[in-house]
């Protein structure tokens, strides 16, 4: 059976491009940050990546900072303001309901610390507005951390608007990007950003590497401390090959983005339009400003688990934000942040494309799918209930 | 998370799915709030044996395995034989359930239980059968608040 992926927001494939930066990098042996001619070898890879990530965020090369992931630099960017804002007396972060838990469960260890976290309600679609920011910003705000782009329903945040709100008031701005950068045009100067995270296996780069960019001026206390690599900001040797290896997917990501959009785009609607044109079912985040490969849906009285497995049986790789995928007793914080019931937010199906995605595997996939829930609501009794209730 | 091959199998052809129209036993437990819901039907002759057993689930793929095994353990046995079904001879049956899930199996005994109860109920027979408690809680959290018996 020929898999059909269609989980880019959880991991993307390596692309070409990004397996023959690693594989040329692993033969660079050298440590960065040694002084001879295999150090210097080693060093001048490590620049040009850092040039090329720079680059693709309107940064500069020196407000780059390679790091292990998306949570690190969540992490980092996050306890490191909070810190660096404590000095000065301010201990209030504003933020969402609806972040990744790289952040919210950051912000929950902080508030243990004894900083007051405030987390912005969403619409009904998934937005918070710069006004929302704006209204919560007192004389006691050390941070505003707002993501960019949702993981779970794709919602694009209006992140230009609250950079300028947060730089007009002088508070410090961190988003997290990781499901943005490579997507979405993105530029750091443009959108007032003064912290960026990003995670290179979202673009086909390889897991386990990331960034963050800090604006210049921002003295941001380190969070891994050891030796002096990343201008001393961010100890241990750094992981070479994976670092080129995302740099080039970025750039691949950059460079394709506009034909990337253009070939997704009429896809994830054709899945969105075919799969809400099931009953009782209902698209998760609106339709507008949403990333170009997100579909997310809930059937009423069915659960996400027994969807995604049965999919899975039929070669289709999805995610689901039930409690049962969450391993937790509630469903995804995202889906109760839109308001959903915790019965509707069982249901949910999250399909994520990329370019590699095809017409045939779309509709594949709208040919199964309404099978499926029409076979997992024969045997539900919540489906029973609501039939009945209807009549 | 990895199921058994045991527990795939009941979960894509489970046995004994739907309903009977005129059962002499329906017991219903779990709350959809929770994410799941169990639905099991007996028709039980004159002798007390249970002659069919039919299921509707609403939950995760354990979910439907052990409600589909707790129909299978129970077909063509006594009432009171039903009522010793354990949420361990069950998990047993399915060769193992991850933790997380266990509570599954504590579901499917509850609502094979709470079948028995209206089947005696519906007879006019007093009989004490302890029943789902209702909190969900207690059997998703079974390790911390249930003193649950499982490993
Ligand atoms: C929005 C968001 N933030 C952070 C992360 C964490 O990234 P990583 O897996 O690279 O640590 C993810 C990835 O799951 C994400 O989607």
């Amino acid at each position: 059976m020929k898999r059909i992926y269609m989980d880019n927001a959880a991991t993307t494939a390596i692309s070409p491009a990004a397996m023959q930066a690693v594989q040329q990098a692993w033969e660079v042996y050298g440590n960065p940050s040694s002084l001879h001619g295999a150090g210097r070898e080693a060093f001048f890879l490590l620049d040009k990546a850092r040039a090329d990530v720079a680059s693709a965020l309107g940064a500069e090369k020196n407000e780059i900072f390679f790091t292990s992931g998306g949570s690190e630099s969540d992490n980092w960017a996050i306890i490191g303001a909070a810190k660096l804002m404590q000095k000065k007396g301010k201990n209030e972060i504003i933020s969402t309901a609806i972040e990744h838990h790289a952040v919210l469960h950051t912000l929950n260890a902080l508030e243990k610390e004894g900083f007051k976290v405030i987390l912005l309600p969403v619409s009904a679609e998934g937005y918070v507005t710069a006004e929302q920011v704006e209204n919560a910003i007192t004389e006691n705000t050390a941070l505003v951390t707002v993501m960019m782009a949702n993981n779970e329903i794709g919602t694009i945040q209006p992140v230009s608007e609250i950079g300028a709100v947060c730089r007009s008031k002088g508070v410090l701005f961190h988003t997290d990007a990781v499901q943005a950068v490579g997507h979405i045009p993105v530029n750091v100067k443009e959108m007032n950003i003064d912290m960026l995270s990003l995670s290179g296996h979202k673009f086909h780069g390889p897991k386990g590497v990331g960034a963050l960019y800090v604006r210049k001026g921002i003295r941001l206390p380190n969070l891994i401390n050891g030796g002096a690599q990343e201008s001393g900001r961010r100890a241990g040797t750094e992981n070479l090959p994976s670092i080129c290896g995302m740099a080039a997917a970025l750039t691949e990501a950059i460079e394709n983005m506009e034909k990337n959009t253009a070939k997704i785009v009429p896809l994830r609607d054709k899945l969105i339009n075919g799969l809400t044109a099931v009953e009782r079912t209902r698209l998760n985040g609106g339709r507008e400003n949403r990333v170009p490969n997100n579909v997310s849906v809930c059937f009423e009285g069915i659960e996400g688990e027994s969807l995604l497995l049965w999919l899975d049986a039929k070669g289709i790789c999805a995610s689901s934000g039930s409690a049962c995928t969450s391993g937790s007793l509630d469903p995804s914080h995202v889906l109760l942040a839109i308001g959903l019931i915790h019965e509707i937010a069982h249901g949910s199906l999250r399909l994520s494309l990329s370019e590699h995605t095809t017409e045939e595997e779309v509709d594949y996939v709208l040919e199964v799918v309404p099978g499926i829930v029409k076979y997992l609501r024969e045997m539900s009794p919540v489906w029973e209930k609501i039939v009945k209730e209807e009549k | 998370m990895i199921y058994s091959e045991k527990v795939m199998d009941h979960f894509q052809n489970p046995r004994n799915v739907g309903k009977i129209e005129d059962a002499d036993g329906v017991g219903e437990v779990g709350n959809a709030k929770c994410g799941d819901i169990m639905k099991i039907y007996l028709k039980v002759d004159d002798n007390g044996i249970i002659t069919d057993v039919k299921f509707n689930t609403y939950g995760c793929a354990s979910a439907i395995a052990t409600s589909s095994m707790a129909t299978e353990l129970i077909k063509g046995k006594s009432v009171d034989d039903a009522l010793q079904l354990s949420n361990k001879a069950v998990v047993e049956a399915l060769d193992g359930l991850p933790p997380v899930k266990v509570h599954c199996s504590v579901l499917a005994e509850e609502a094979v239980r709470a079948a028995v109860a209206d089947y005696y109920q519906r007879k006019g027979i007093e009989k004490e059968i302890p029943g789902c408690s209702g909190n969900c809680s207690c059997c998703h959290l079974h390790d911390e608040h249930c003193g649950g018996d499982e490993e």
